[in-house]
């Protein structure tokens, strides 16, 4: 079996630039992993600016902003990148099966970097009564269907939970010709960032309610329309409140979990802890053993 | 004008099952269905249970049509390749007050000729039900039950009936039926079949097509059943498939095991006027948690990763399986609710024999394919065969379906095989049906359905006509 000192699974930024990281600190022998067909991740179909603000001073577009990480990983010997790339077990000791078109292959990893990101909460996880039309999306995949396929999902939209996807696809509706008609969070206040609620929503004059919630989805085929009803402080629905809204789509934007099964997998326990902060300081403390190792 | 022996009118797991059946003698069959694809009806929400025949009166045409379809099942399922598994059941008792039923239930399946059953006691139940409730005092045991992808079942029925020369026309709603001295003239928006017999096995709308010939002498009422998906990480909460006793409409609320692994808990039972209405609700999610909680007091609302409901066409207490001589040639298969699964063997058995009592003539066709090629998963296969696989078909390494590990050549199959829309993907090969619900995968779908099918990609559906995923693309601008 073929060993490599480092193998990173994830080719999203976080993966790149543990890549490029690592190559700084004069590892040479590195394999990065990445299931979909390109580089960038997520960063590939958020095509508003506010990227790169920080590390180049500059206002970038989410693929701007990956495609300098992917050119400079591309200029670095020693990184081996692989495309279509799935891994489909790992065990306690890094020995990881992969495959990709043509081959399924098993390597040992030295030391191996987890950056495979999180998947988005869907309708089914938060329990929303009603038909299961066509219609329903979550905001990343609304995303990606206008920004990487140029395909519309929709003319009427309501948008549940106010995650800043589905604040940033608020007003990418709107843009594309399509009416958002209300924005319907749950909580007393919105969950995405400041300056997403009011250049995004607010700017637009697109409703939103807080401290309400769908009650049902209604549609035989294709989404007819939503039930929405008012709730209190202990999130439970007031009688009487409820209303109707006519709508052909359905975004969902009411939060991420991390991708985790592959770390699992192998055995780690209380993963779901590891995520976004406590990911970082994770990595942080694998980059350190690292230097300490070698 | 084409012209056929038997047509058959709905292609659910009956239909399907009595295709098959007469895809072995020298005629010509058709089946018409009206969704997009087959399956798509009743069958598809079945909850995948094969009956052993218990909960059911002892006179009863159910109950001997489970206790036959029990075996039959075994032996259609090996020929195809269908995952078939016997997991056995248990109808628990939590008093000892509740024992003499369970004692009545053990006679009256005795009578129908349900084999090895016994009556387990708290002891047993601890040792080989672990998670259960510590208030179960005793269950009858029925080893002989099992469970079964309801839909998968009705895909290889299908395709092998094909395989044997049937024919399957879907999207052919049936509008009105003509009978002329000789044959039957079948009327679907744009065409019409001639046929000698015609066999109406179509599930909730039985009834309008009974009444098409004359025929009105019952009616049906669709019952609907709501269903909760747990996580597949709870796959191993139970070794058997567990019941409560059983009430007046229902055999009540279920934790069930299913063919893909993931536990179900339902379902409700809820009399309805809309045969379109699949609809869930919170007290149905409520009722349904509720009486799982009973049995398996682990399991919990964060375990629910999936939900549907599904509709039972109830025609009374019984199946109605007949030749109605007021039309002669035409044979009713209607009020097919449970155990229709499991029964769907039996009933494709006797209705060959109504055929024959009614002047068909039945000569067995030379060569009969009762094999099907098995259907590749890569899920449920070692790496070492994958290896081989993807060394043949460099396609099968090329993941689509990330959450359940479905790769482009097992999508384009089931394209080959007949999958039209998004769904019918997702009920051939679990892509979309993992813990991400498409979010990944959807587009990559929607472009090999598209390109497969030579559509555009704002006709690609999720079921069917009006079920477009997208409603418009930036290259037609």
């Amino acid at each position: 079996m073929t060993e490599r000192d480092l193998v990173i699974v994830g080719g999203g930024p976080a993966g790149i630039a543990a890549a490029i990281a690592a190559h700084e600190n004069g590892v040479r022998d590195i394999l990065l992993l990445e299931r979909d067909q390109y580089l960038g991740g997520i960063l590939n179909q958020c095509i508003h600016t506010g990227f790169g603000l920080g590390y180049f001073k500059e206002n970038l577009t989410g693929p701007e902003y990956a495609g300098r990480f992917i050119e400079k990983l591309h200029s670095l010997k020693g990184i081996e990148i692989s495309l279509s790339s799935f891994v489909v077990n790992l065990t306690s000791d890094k020995t990881l099966t992969y495959l990709k078109p043509g081959m399924l292959s098993t390597i040992r990893a030295k030391v191996l970097i987890m950056a495979t990101g999180c998947r988005e909460k869907t309708r089914e996880m938060v329990h929303i009564a009603g038909d299961r039309p066509a219609g329903v999306f979550s905001a990343g995949l609304a995303q990606k269907l206008i920004n990487i396929e140029g395909l519309l999902p929709g003319n009427e939209v309501v948008i549940v939970g106010s995650g800043d996807i589905g604040l940033i696809m608020a007003r990418r509706f709107l843009l594309e010709g399509a009416e958002v008609k209300a924005v319907i969070e749950i909580q007393k206040e919105s969950r995405g960032l400041i300056r997403n609620v009011v250049q995004c929503v607010k700017d637009f004059g697109i409703p939103l309610y807080f401290r309400h919630k769908i009650a049902k989805i209604r549609g035989k085929d294709r989404v007819e329309g939503v039930d929405i009803v008012k709730v209190d402080d202990a999130l439970n629905e007031i009688p009487g409140s409820g209303s109707k809204i006519s709508c052909d789509t359905i975004l969902m934007s009411v939060g991420l979990i991390p991708e985790n099964e592959l770390v699992e997998m192998a055995g780690v326990k209380d993963v779901n802890k590891i995520f976004g902060r406590e990911a970082c300081r994770a990595i942080f403390k694998v980059a350190k053993l690292w230097k300490i190792e070698n | 004008m084409k012209t056929y022996d038997v047509v058959i009118i709905g292609a659910g797991v009956v239909g399907a099952a009595i295709g098959r059946e007469l895809s072995q003698y020298k005629l010509n069959i058709a089946i018409l269905e009206k969704d997009q694809e087959h399956g798509f009806g009743v069958s598809k929400s079945n909850s995948g249970i094969i009956h052993p025949g218990t909960q059911n009166p002892p006179n009863s045409l159910k109950g001997r049509l489970c206790v036959q379809g029990n075996v039959l099942i075994r032996k259609i399922s090996h020929e195809l390749g269908v995952d078939f598994k016997e997991t056995g059941e248990l109808i628990v008792a939590f008093s000892r007050e509740e024992i003499p039923r369970l004692l009545g239930l053990k006679k009256e399946a005795e009578q129908l000729g349900v084999p090895w059953l016994s009556i387990v006691d708290k002891t047993w139940l601890r040792k080989n039900e672990p998670n259960l409730s510590k208030e179960a005092v005793a269950a009858l045991y029925a080893p002989t039950a099992g469970i079964i992808s309801p839909y998968r079942l009705v895909y290889d029925l299908c395709e092998n009936a094909v395989r044997n020369g049937v024919e399957i026309h879907t999207a052919n709603p049936v509008k009105n039926i003509l009978k002329t001295d000789r044959y039957f003239e079948i009327n679907m928006p744009n065409d019409t079949f001639r046929s000698r017999y015609v066999i109406n096995s179509a599930g909730l709308f039985a009834d309008e097509i009974s009444r098409m010939v004359g025929v009105n002498n019952f009616q049906i009422t669709p019952r609907k059943g709501e269903e909760f998906i747990l996580d597949k990480k709870r796959e191993h909460i139970t070794n058997h498939l567990l019941f409560p006793l059983p009430q007046k409409d229902t055999k009540g609320v279920l934790v069930i095991k299913t063919a893909d692994g993931n536990p179900m808990i339902g379902p409700t039972a809820e009399d309805i006027n809309d045969k379109n209405d699949l609809s869930t609700s919170d007290n149905g999610l409520a009722k349904v948690l509720t009486a799982a909680k009973k049995m398996i007091p682990s399991i919990s609302e964060s375990d629910i990763i999936a939900y549907f409901a599904g509709l039972r066409p109830v025609a009374g207490e019984d199946f109605i399986i007949r030749h109605e001589d007021k039309a002669a040639g035409f044979i009713n298969v209607a009020g097919i609710q449970s155990p229709g699964l499991t029964a769907a063997p039996a009933i494709a058995l006797l209705v060959r024999g109504l055929l024959g009592e009614n002047g068909l003539t039945l000569k067995r066709k030379l060569l009969f394919h009762k094999h099907r090629k098995e259907i590749t998963h890569l899920f449920s296969i070692p790496f070492s065969i994958t290896q081989k696989l993807v060394k043949k078909d460099p396609s099968y390494g090329d993941i689509v379906c990330r959450c359940e590990m479905i790769s482009h050549k097992e999508i384009r199959d089931a394209i080959s095989r007949g999958a039209k829309t998004l769904d019918g993907i997702k009920f051939r090969t679990r892509a979309q049906a993992g813990r991400c619900h498409g979010s990944f995968c959807t587009t990559r779908l929607m472009k090999i359905l598209a390109q497969e099918r030579k559509l555009p990609l704002t006709r690609v559906t999720k079921r069917g006509a009006g079920s477009e995923i997208v409603k418009k693309d930036r290259l037609d601008d």
